[in-house]
């Protein structure tokens, strides 16, 4: 019995061991989005092509859809633009938020580009981005038919992302509703 | 050529000056107190970098965000729960008290305890074996045959 008693800090070694080691596996930019499941914060901005049109929370309700968060200087959103693209061609709703950009440029990218969002919303102070939480743009948001905001992804959405916001997507449509979680 | 060399390097260090934006508070305890926030809030960006510290676009409109909310009047509290409820408690780099930051507060408090604890079993069990130690020195736990042995060997080395 006294003998088992030694061997408790060698198992207490292991346990320490394997919590580290699993650390070493995380991903410390990957931030746990503080607004999952809650609604999509107000705002009131205008629209990038129209400059009188004020567009509102309210506008991106009725279906599922996704909220890319995207600016002209940044390099990772032209990466992504083309999968956007695909997705508003495969049927989906996509709405865009133009984050601390210019007015002239982005509408020039999206000329150039194609536009595969049903919305811009135009955000030139970044008041709807410190609303939502952005850090650093691209992020992609998952709504459902009711503004709620479901899923949120930070970086660029290539295929992969997009099968697993799809799958998300889906089941907010078909009304299943899969937990999504915090990542 | 030489001096102006030198002229041209010691010029040079002043193009390169941080980003520092200029704020004016209405007094020097709300001054105290904007240092106090953005030293405690962390940048979502550039992760261990405070606001304060920190030259990231995000940063600084975080810090021009706590500045207008200062002057807006609004209470420390205020402005860290508008933080934590945009970027998670992952923005305080003094994590608040709930269920899972009880380890975390509490965890090296109870180490100490454990540590402790441990510490006085073992030299009361020591104390109490005292006596019985000292008597059971001159019988080593060794039966007749192995005594007979560990001598030999004690012999045998002192032959060298």
């Amino acid at each position: 019995m006294r003998r088992v008693l030694l061997f408790i800090p060698l198992v207490i070694f292991f346990a320490l061991g394997v919590f580290l080691w699993r650390g070493l596996q995380l991903d410390p930019t990957h931030l746990p989005s503080a607004l999952i499941d809650r609604p999509m914060p107000a705002f009131q901005l205008p629209s990038l092509y129209d400059e009188s049109r004020q567009l509102s929370e309210v506008d991106l309700k009725g279906k599922p859809a996704l909220l890319n968060v995207w600016a002209t200087w940044c390099p990772s959103c032209k990466q992504e633009h083309a999968q956007l693209n695909r997705i508003k061609d495969a049927g989906y709703t996509v709405y865009g938020v133009n984050y601390k950009d210019e007015r002239g440029k982005a509408k020039e990218w999206l000329r150039k580009y194609d536009d595969p969002y049903s919305l811009n919303v135009f955000d030139q102070a970044g008041t709807l981005g410190i609303d939502l939480g952005v850090y650093g743009a691209p992020e992609t948001y998952v709504l459902d038919s009711q503004g709620v905001i479901r899923y949120k992804h930070v970086g660029v959405v290539d295929e992969k992302v997009w099968q697993q916001l799809r799958s998300i997507m889906d089941g907010l449509e078909t009304g299943t509703d899969i937990q999504a979680g915090a990542q | 050529m030489k001096r102006l060399i030198t002229l041209l390097i010691l010029l040079f260090p002043l193009t390169l000056q941080a980003a520092i934006d200029t704020y004016e508070f209405r007094d020097e305890e709300t001054r105290k107190r904007f240092l106090v926030l953005t030293a405690e809030l962390r940048c979502p960006k550039c992760q261990n970098q405070n606001l304060a510290d920190s030259n990231s676009p995000i940063a600084e409109d975080l810090r021009g965000e706590v500045y207008r909310m200062l002057e807006k009047g609004e209470s420390d509290t205020d402005i860290i729960d508008f933080m934590v409820v945009r970027y998670g408690e992952f923005v305080l780099y003094r994590p608040r008290l709930s269920s899972e930051t009880y380890l975390l507060w509490y965890g090296p408090a109870a180490l100490v305890v454990i540590g402790v604890v441990v510490v006085l079993l073992v030299t009361r069990r020591r104390r109490k074996n005292t006596g019985q130690v000292v008597e059971s020195e001159s019988s080593s736990g060794l039966d007749e045959a192995e005594q007979q042995r560990l001598k030999r060997l004690l012999d045998q080395d002192s032959d060298k």
